[in-house]
């Protein structure tokens, strides 16, 4: 049972809550109570509704006379303006996890701001900022921005006022570590109540606060144990925002995600460290407080770190697959030294950039689609445009063809959806202070996403390298597919069909960029799904690969699950080869290990683990999430095989799915690998 | 290498699977000149990213063909050499070859395991030529009994000997193994002289090698070559007992039993107390 607050949350909507006043060093909730929700109709008041029905509210008729009589939202502003094609493709779920009745989410606002300069004179440089838009003709845009410049005024207001019920004057600078921590939060505080967007990140704060902190500690105000505790404060309020989303979001994402993800580590432009002290900090609270996923901390990891960083940040991911590593190099040189990633992957450039995200478009059941002439491979519906493959085998030539206009006609629905969602966002449901808190007129992206990639890369494979033959229905529909031969999968390290994803990478990425997008937005794309892999292969049939309908695609840009039979090095080596050129948004790769497939001692595993990060990120490896197994984790496994499928042991001679060993194998597996601790079932 | 060896799989399967006359169609004569000039040989798999072959980071290379028949061998089907896929020594150099900046990244290398990779010896020794003239560091796994056929010229290609010791005892080494124990302390021998440092890797099996008096001996005579860097005691596992089915062959360890936590720091104390690095 959800405890559920149903007055609209925005920056000043709630009393100031505690969890343990007197206990507390970093104060602020989002409500009145710790872990109790409050809803944000203006991202779309359908959502508010059946969640509140989940979790056995009846609804304030007063709010639903509002959000149904008087303000419209997000969520019905969109379907006002959707295409009959985006309806469709809907439907089909060949295009899943649009952003039109939630927040977007991917905005990061830069909270440092408020600590480092306080409010007064953001808001003055805000009316600088409009101020220079009246000598403009009001053309739409300038209307615009106009406007948005007087919300976030009116944002950077209210911040203000919600401080002071917890009796802080933000106006001014934050004066010691504890000041920094708490406008910091504040700040943040003011965007979560306000907004519950997909992914509310934090940014970057761990090496600005750190100034904060020597200087407190040189002057002996402070301990480092009150450092730390400071640092443990912020990660417990942090670790406790919550968002009012139904059941069925939480299934696709597994769990309550809100992916408040803080950048630590990095290299300079000028050559110089940005480890500090709080870069520590931030990482031990995984020891202090215990492992979660919650902020989501990702290590913009150089082989040029410290190595003592390195090997502190490499022995936390061992201890607690709570951490995530992404190349400082690419995304320095793409954005500079003051980025952040939103969400999972995604690297902007802090308080100067900002994305419109949503969806993924499942590019394997737009291959199925060009082989069936726009007809749903499940339903039989004519979805995309007509034009499918004839004969009984298929031709790889043909099938590439077919598959190049259907990603032409896909991306162009595609786009126009997202242009719809980011309109009306803009217009219904806009990020007032998140905004406030980023530079006029900040460089915008268009982020697509794709799922699918290494389903297809296997798929085409098939019908380059081995024959396949297409089994149909008594309407015409292919529905399976038969194939003789071998071929050659993803994630060998085999050109020959490495080529083929960085082809669907670089082709559908060459299809969004042909279509306009609004305000301009440059065209990014990710190839990241977190969990949400398993609802698209759910949604998908039958594959040239030989995948069976229903089952899940890998995640991200991860290899089949299986079917990268040659060690990490090689599966990473792979997913490396594609180019972030055309996936600037981003390549997730996760990388699970056993302790034991590590080294068979501790302190080599340690090095081991360390020693692939360098490699990985020493080439152009983009992204690694790495889970480091435990004893438990093995144990779930064997009771709940359909949550593992990508389990890879690797230990002296094997390289085996754990799922599929017999379960005497499994039992042997444990046995040994937690050195013959006994294993009761 | 001609258009069917191109297209034979060699990236398909993982070590775990059961491989089976992969190259049982080849002529007679095309495998003696295989083996005679080293120009192709027969692997059942390889993986990169090994963390427990050697130090680092490194690719495997297992082969097929070996000259024992320990009664606990987990990879049976590398007794026969016929089991492997034929490999070209230019696809495996142009394979490992990929790998190089990697490995040097990972303090890691090559290692070639097996099977016994000397049963192949030539191609062993070429492939590890050219390993080492990429720079890739370079080890052989081996049960050291063929270790007469690498002349002194040969050993200048191996940096590290992964030599696994099977017992002390001439009489339990023929139970164990098939075979005599004598060619396989000589080749050790041989490797301290030229100082060729070893890793000894010892199965520590119940019932069969964990008496206290075999592996005191092994210890014993590890730490008198003094080119012994470390000791991996690696516990006996039934994760090969399915192949030895498949294979129809006759498995006597069915009921044992892995050796529990003590049994193993039993065996590394017996290292450890005559000097060596055990784990």
């Amino acid at each position: 049972m959800l405890d559920i607050s149903q007055v609209p949350s925005s920056i000043t909507s709630h009393a100031p809550g505690y969890i343990d006043r007197p206990n507390e060093i970093v104060v602020g909730l989002q409500t009145e109570a710790p872990l109790k929700r409050a809803i944000m109709p203006n991202g779309g008041f359908r959502m508010v509704l059946s969640a509140l029905k989940a979790y056995g509210y009846d609804p304030d008729p007063q709010v639903v006379e509002i959000f149904t009589k008087y303000r419209k939202t997000h969520n019905q502003a969109v379907f006002d303006a959707y295409t009959a094609d985006v309806r469709r493709c809907r439907s089909s779920h060949i295009l899943t996890g649009l952003p039109d009745s939630y927040g977007r989410g991917r905005i990061i606002g830069d909270y440092r701001r408020v600590a480092l300069y306080g409010v007064s004179r953001l808001i003055e440089q805000k009316q600088v900022e409009k101020r220079s838009l009246d000598s403009a003709m009001s053309s739409e845009d300038v209307i615009r921005d106009r406007e948005e410049l007087s919300e976030q005024i009116r944002a950077l207001q209210e911040l203000q006022l919600m401080a002071s019920t917890y009796g802080f004057d933000i106006s001014g600078p934050a004066r010691d570590s504890r000041e920094a921590v708490q406008w910091l939060y504040l700040a943040y505080l003011g965007a979560v109540k306000e907004q519950n967007g997909a992914a509310m990140s934090l940014g970057r704060t761990s090496t600005f606060l750190d100034i904060y902190f020597a200087r407190d500690l040189a002057a002996q105000t402070i301990t480092e144990q009150q450092a730390q505790e400071i640092i443990d404060d912020f990660v417990i309020k942090l670790r406790i925002v919550r968002f009012l989303r139904t059941p069925e979001y939480d299934e696709l994402f597994a769990g309550d995600p809100t992916w408040i993800t803080e950048s630590i580590a990095g290299v300079g432009d000028d050559g110089r460290s940005l480890v500090t002290k709080t870069s520590f900090r931030f990482l031990q609270t995984l020891y202090n407080l215990g492992p979660a996923p919650e902020p989501n901390l990702t290590i913009w990891y150089s082989p040029r770190l410290p190595d003592g960083f390195r090997n502190f940040a490499t022995k936390v991911a061992i201890d607690t697959s709570s951490i995530q590593f992404e190349s400082d190099e690419i995304m320095r040189g793409a954005l500079g030294d003051d980025g952040a990633i939103a969400c999972c992957v995604s690297p902007m450039l802090l308080g100067k950039q900002m994305q419109f995200f949503g969806a993924r478009a499942n590019l394997a059941k737009c291959l199925l689609y060009a082989i069936n002439g726009g007809r749903d491979e499940i339903t039989g519906d004519q979805v995309g445009p007509t034009g499918g493959v004839k004969d009984e085998y298929l031709d790889f030539n043909e099938v590439r063809d077919k598959f190049e206009r259907m990603m032409e006609w896909f991306a162009g629905v595609y786009v126009n959806a997202m242009n719809i969602i980011h309109y009306m966002h803009d217009k219904y449901a806009y990020e007032r202070l998140e905004m406030a808190l980023h530079d006029y007129a900040p460089l915008r992206t268009m982020a697509f996403g794709i799922a699918g990639m290494s389903v297809v890369a296997d798929s085409l494979s098939a019908l380059r390298y081995a024959k396949v033959r297409a089994i149909r229905d008594d309407t015409g529909l292919v529905i399976d597919y038969q194939t003789e031969g071998d071929f050659p999968r993803f994630g060998n390290n085999d050109n020959r069909v490495d080529h083929l994803a960085t082809w669907i990478v670089s082709t559908f990425m060459g299809k969004l960029r042909k279509y306009p997008t609004y305000r301009n937005a440059v065209h990014t794309q990710s190839i990241l799904t977190i969990t949400s892999n398993v609802v698209y292969g759910k949604s998908t049939g039958n594959t040239p690969d030989g995948r069976r309908r229903g089952e899940p695609f890998a995640p991200g840009a991860n290899p089949m699950h299986g079917r990268d039979t040659h060690g990490i090095h090689a599966s990473a080596a792979s997913v490396a080869k594609i180019p972030y050129r055309d996936a600037a948004d981003g390549i997730s790769l996760t990388a699970t290990f056993l302790p034991e497939g590590l080294g068979r001692v501790a302190e080599d595993r340690i090095t081991n683990l360390r020693s692939m990060l360098d490699a990985f990120f020493s080439v152009t490896g983009y992204h690694m999430n790495v889970n480091v197994l435990n004893r438990e984790t093995l144990l779930d496994a064997m009771d709940h095989p359909e949550n593992y499928p990508h389990l890879t042991i690797r230990v002296s001679g094997y390289a085996v799915n754990f799922v599929r060993l017999t379960r005497e194998q499994q039992m042997d597996v444990i046995n040994r690998t937690f050195h013959g601790e006994q294993v009761t079932l | 290498m001609n258009q069917t060896q191109h297209a034979l799989p060699l990236e398909a399967k993982s070590p775990f699977e059961l491989r089976v006359n992969l190259s049982a169609g080849m002529p007679e004569t095309d495998v003696r000149t295989a083996l005679a000039t080293g120009d192709m040989g027969f692997l059942h798999s390889f993986t990169t990213g090994s963390t427990v072959d050697g130090p680092g980071v490194r690719v495997v290379g297992w082969t097929t063909g070996c000259q024992f028949r320990c009664l606990y061998c987990h990879n049976p089907d590398t007794w026969t050499m016929s089991n492997g896929i034929p490999v070209s020594l230019t696809r495996a150099t142009e394979e490992l070859r990929k790998y190089r900046h990697g490995l040097a990244a990972m303090s890691g290398g090559f290692t070639l395991s097996g099977g016994e990779p000397l049963m192949q010896d030539r191609f062993v020794v070429k492939l590890l030529a050219a390993a080492k003239k990429m720079g890739i560091h370079t080890a052989l796994d081996t049960n050291g009994a063929f270790g007469a056929r690498l002349s002194d010229a040969d050993l200048e290609n191996i940096d590290l000997v992964l030599l696994d010791l099977k017992s002390w005892d001439p009489e339990l080494h023929r139970r164990l193994t098939g075979m005599e124990v004598g060619p396989v302390l000589n080749f050790s021998g041989r490797l301290a002289a030229h100082r060729i440092p070893i890793w000894v890797r010892f199965v520590l099996v119940p019932g069969l090698t964990d008496d206290t008096e075999n592996i005191a001996q092994i210890a014993r005579f590890s730490a008198n070559l003094g080119n012994v860097q470390r000791v991996d005691v690696l516990p006996f596992h039934q994760m090969g007992r399915f192949k030895w089915k498949e294979l129809n062959l006759n498995y006597t360890l069915g009921d044992v039993q892995p050796p529990g936590t003590e049994a193993v720091e039993h065996a590394c104390a017996l290292f450890r107390g005559v000097g060596l690095k055990a784990y």
